[in-house]
C-alpha cells in the first residue's frame, strides 16, 4: 500500500521549517539535498547539476540515495511514477533541514495530467523533477547532451522555487514561467527575473510555511 | 503578483484528483478551494465567488451536470469546465449545451489544461467588461446619457431614438470631443441588441497589422506571436453593436476586408480557411472629412456608402451654449460621486467663465476642467479660481475676453442683487463709486 500523498500536507510533519527534534532550522544556510533514483544514462548531469543549483540559490548542495523504494509511486495501469506519492516518500523518508530534490529519469504523471516534468510542494520542503520528457531523441532529434542539462537546470530550479513559495511568473525568459511544453522550457532561462529574485530573497529570510 | 489572485473551485469526489489539481493551480498563483461533493461546492460557494470551477462530471449523489446548472443558478459568470472519463463524451456535450465553457478528457495534457482555463478567465474578463460597459450606459441613459436640452441636441436625441429602432449602419461625425460615442452607446442602449456587447475600436489608435488581428481574430500560429486562437472584435460583437471610430484611419487593404465583411457579414480569422456568420451592427465614426478622403482616392467610395446609410451630426459645443451649464453641472455630479468630495455647486462666477469660453476640445474639455477644478477646488464651490480655462470673448485678444467676463460677471450680480447698488459692491468687492464706473464703462442696463 503506497503512503497517501496526503501525508504531504499534514501539519507540522514538513515544511513548517521544524525538524522532528522541534529545532527551527535556518532556512538560509541548510543545504540542498539532491535524491536521485532511477537516473540510469542520465547519472552524469547530476554533478554538473549540483552545480548550476549551487549557484541559483548560493546553497550548499549534498547527495544522498534514496531511503525509500520508488517502485511505490508506479503505477502500473500508465506505466508511470505517480510523483505526488514520491514527493511523500521522500519527506518521510529524508530528514533534514533543507529543501530536497528528487532527481529521475522515470516518467512521472500526476492524477489529472497525463505527465509533469517536475513536481514540487509550494513553500514546503519537497520537490522532484525528471529528465525523462526533456530527452531530445524522445522526439525524434538529435542527442544534445548541452541541451538537455540546461533543460534539466532549469525544471529543478523552478521547482526548488516552488517550494521557496514562488508561484508561476508571467515573465516568459524567467526560470518560474509556466512551462507545460518543452518549447516553454527552451524559450526561458535558468535564471529569476527581478521580481522572482526579490520574492526569493523575502522567502529566504524568514522560515517557510507550508501550507495544507 | 500585482494582478487580483484569480479563484478556482475543484469539484472531485477523488482525492488524488483534487489534490493534484489543486497543486498545480496553485503553483500558477490560483487561490485554489476544493470540493469533495457537489453539497460541498455549493457550500463553498456560499461563502465565496470564484472566477472558475473544474467540475468532474461523475460523481456520487448529485453530479457534474446537475451541479453545473445550480452554479449557473448562483452565479451565471463562473466559467465551469467539466472533467470527464472516455466515456462520458456524450453526457460532456449536453453540459456544453446547458452553458459549460469546455471539457477535458483524464488524463488531461497539461498544456491543454493551462490554456483552458486561461481561455475561461479571458472570456470571463470579457464579459465583466461588458457588464461594466451596460451599467454605464445605464447609468447615462437612465437620466442623461447626452446631456444637452438646446434644440441641435434634442435633434440628435430625436435621430438617435429613431434609427436605434432599425438596424441601419450609422455614421457619426463631428469634432472629437463631441461625445460621437457617447451617441453610439446611445443608439445602442436603445435597440434590441442592448443585451449584447457593444464591443468599441479605436481604428487611428492601432497600426494596420494589428488592427486587422483586433477586428478579424486570427487562428494558432497564423503570425509569429500567435500562441492562442483569438475571436477578433467583429466575433466579440455578435448580436450587439461594433462601433467604429476614427474609420477614416484605415489602411486601403482593411478598407477592403471591411467593405466585405459588412456586405456578407462574415468574418475569416486570420490564418483560418473557413468564415464565421457574426450578426452585428455597425456604428462608425469620423471627425475627418471622409467625402474629401473620397475625393483624395484615401477612402473607398463604396465602402463610404456602405457606412454612410444614416448620418448623424454631433454638434460642437459652442453650438449649443445653453447646455454648458447643464453639462458642467452634470459633471460636477459626477465627479463628486467618484471622488466623494463635498463639493455641491459651481458658483455663479465659475459659471459665467464656463459659459463665456468657446470650448474648442469641446464636451471632453468640458469634463476635464470640471474634474480639474474639483482635484484642486475646495469645498464646498467651485470657484473661478479652480478653473483651467481662460474665458474667451467675441474678439481673440485674451484682454477683451477678460473684460468681457468682467462685464458679465457685473450684470449677473447687478441682476442678482436687483440693481441695489450697494449690495452688488458687497458681493463685487468693491466700492460703490467703482460699481457705477463699471455700469458707466460697459453701458449697462437695467
Ligand atoms: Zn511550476
Ligand atoms: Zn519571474
Amino acid at each position: 500500500m503506497p503512503p497517501s500523498p496526503r501525508g504531504i500536507d499534514s501539519p507540522g510533519a514538513d515544511g513548517t521549517g521544524k525538524t522532528e527534534t522541534g529545532r527551527v532550522a535556518s532556512q538560509e544556510t541548510a543545504p540542498l539535498t539532491i535524491v536521485p533514483f532511477y537516473c540510469g544514462s542520465q547519472r552524469s548531469l547530476l554533478e554538473p547539476l549540483a552545480k548550476e543549483l549551487m549557484a541559483a540559490f548560493s546553497l550548499p548542495v549534498e547527495r544522498q540515495p534514496p531511503g525509500f523504494d520508488p517502485e511505490m509511486a508506479y503505477d502500473s495501469a500508465r506505466g508511470q511514477y505517480n510523483s505526488r506519492i514520491l514527493l511523500a516518500l521522500l519527506l518521510r523518508h529524508h530528514q533534514g533541514p533543507g529543501k530536497l530534490l528528487g532527481v529521475t529519469d522515470a516518467d512521472l504523471f500526476i492524477p489529472v495530467l497525463t505527465f509533469v516534468f517536475g513536481e514540487a510542494q509550494l513553500d514546503g520542503r519537497v520537490a522532484l523533477v525528471s529528465s525523462h520528457r526533456l530527452v531530445p531523441e524522445r522526439y525524434g532529434l538529435p542527442a544534445d547532451p548541452a541541451q538537455l542539462q540546461a533543460r534539466l537546470a532549469k525544471e529543478a530550479i523552478h521547482e526548488l522555487g516552488h517550494t521557496f513559495g514562488l508561484v508561476h511568473c508571467a515573465n516568459g525568459r524567467c526560470v518560474m514561467a509556466s512551462s507545460p511544453q518543452l518549447t516553454g522550457v527552451d524559450l526561458k532561462t535558468a535564471r529569476f527575473c527581478v521580481d522572482c529574485r526579490d520574492a526569493l530573497r523575502r522567502r529566504r529570510s524568514r522560515p517557510s510555511t507550508a501550507g495544507p | 503578483m500585482t494582478k487580483k489572485q484569480a479563484s478556482i473551485l475543484v469539484v472531485d469526489d477523488e482525492f488524488a484528483v483534487r489534490d493534484s489539481l489543486s497543486h498545480w493551480f496553485r503553483k500558477d498563483g490560483f487561490d485554489v478551494h476544493e470540493a469533495e461533493s457537489a453539497t460541498d461546492a455549493l457550500k463553498a460557494l456560499d461563502s465565496q465567488s470564484f472566477d472558475v470551477a473544474l467540475v468532474d462530471l461523475k460523481m456520487p449523489g448529485m453530479d457534474g451536470l446537475e451541479l453545473q446548472e445550480r452554479i449557473h443558478q448562483i452565479d451565471p459568470q463562473i466559467g465551469v469546465i467539466m472533467i470527464t472519463a472516455f466515456a462520458s463524451v456524450e453526457t460532456a456535450v449536453r453540459a456544453l449545451k446547458q452553458g459549460a465553457f469546455d471539457y477535458v478528457t483524464k488524463p488531461i495534457d497539461p498544456d491543454e489544461l493551462s490554456h483552458l482555463v486561461r481561455r475561461c478567465l479571458e472570456q470571463r474578463s470579457l464579459r465583466e467588461e461588458n457588464e461594466k460597459l451596460r451599467e454605464t450606459i445605464d447609468d447615462l441613459v437612465g437620466v442623461s446619457t447626452i446631456v444637452g436640452e438646446s434644440p441641435p441636441m434634442l435633434k440628435v436625441l430625436e435621430l438617435v431614438r429613431h434609427v436605434a429602432e432599425t438596424d441601419a449602419t450609422v455614421l457619426i461625425r463631428g469634432e472629437s470631443g463631441t461625445g460621437k460615442e457617447l451617441i453610439a452607446r446611445a443608439i445602442h442602449a436603445a435597440s434590441r441588441r442592448r443585451y449584447f456587447p457593444i464591443v468599441p475600436l479605436n481604428c487611428g489608435a492601432l497600426p494596420g497589422d494589428l488592427l486587422e488581428s483586433e477586428l478579424f481574430g486570427h487562428e494558432r500560429g497564423a503570425f509569429t506571436g500567435a500562441q492562442y486562437r483569438r475571436k477578433g472584435k467583429i466575433e466579440t460583437a455578435d448580436h450587439g453593436t461594433l462601433f467604429l471610430d476614427e474609420v477614416g484611419a484605415i489602411t486601403p487593404k482593411m478598407q477592403v476586408d471591411l467593405l466585405r465583411v459588412l456586405e456578407t457579414k462574415e468574418v475569416t480569422r486570420l490564418g483560418a480557411n473557413r468564415p464565421t456568420k457574426v450578426d452585428f451592427r455597425v456604428i462608425c465614426a469620423t471627425n475627418e472629412d471622409l467625402e474629401n478622403a473620397v475625393k483624395e482616392k484615401r477612402f473607398r467610395e463604396d465602402l463610404y456608402y456602405r457606412i454612410n446609410v444614416f448620418a448623424i451630426e454631433a454638434p460642437p459645443l459652442r453650438a449649443r451654449p445653453t447646455d454648458v451649464p447643464l453639462l458642467a453641472e452634470h459633471f460636477r455630479q459626477l465627479f463628486a460621486r467618484q471622488m466623494d468630495k463635498r463639493i455641491t455647486s459651481i458658483s455663479p462666477e465659475a459659471m459665467e467663465v464656463l459659459t463665456a469660453y468657446d470650448w474648442p476640445g469641446n464636451v471632453r474639455e468640458l469634463s476635464n476642467a470640471i474634474e480639474r477644478a474639483m482635484v484642486v477646488g475646495k469645498p464646498p464651490v467651485i470657484r473661478p479660481q479652480d478653473l483651467p480655462v481662460r474665458p474667451a470673448g467675441a474678439t481673440s485678444g485674451p484682454g477683451d475676453s477678460l473684460l468681457a467676463v468682467e462685464k458679465r460677471h457685473i450684470a449677473e450680480v447687478l441682476e442678482r442683487a436687483d440693481w441695489n447698488i450697494t449690495r452688488a459692491a458687497e458681493t463685487l468687492g468693491i466700492d460703490r463709486v467703482t460699481v457705477y464706473n463699471k455700469i458707466k464703462k460697459y453701458g449697462l442696463r437695467r
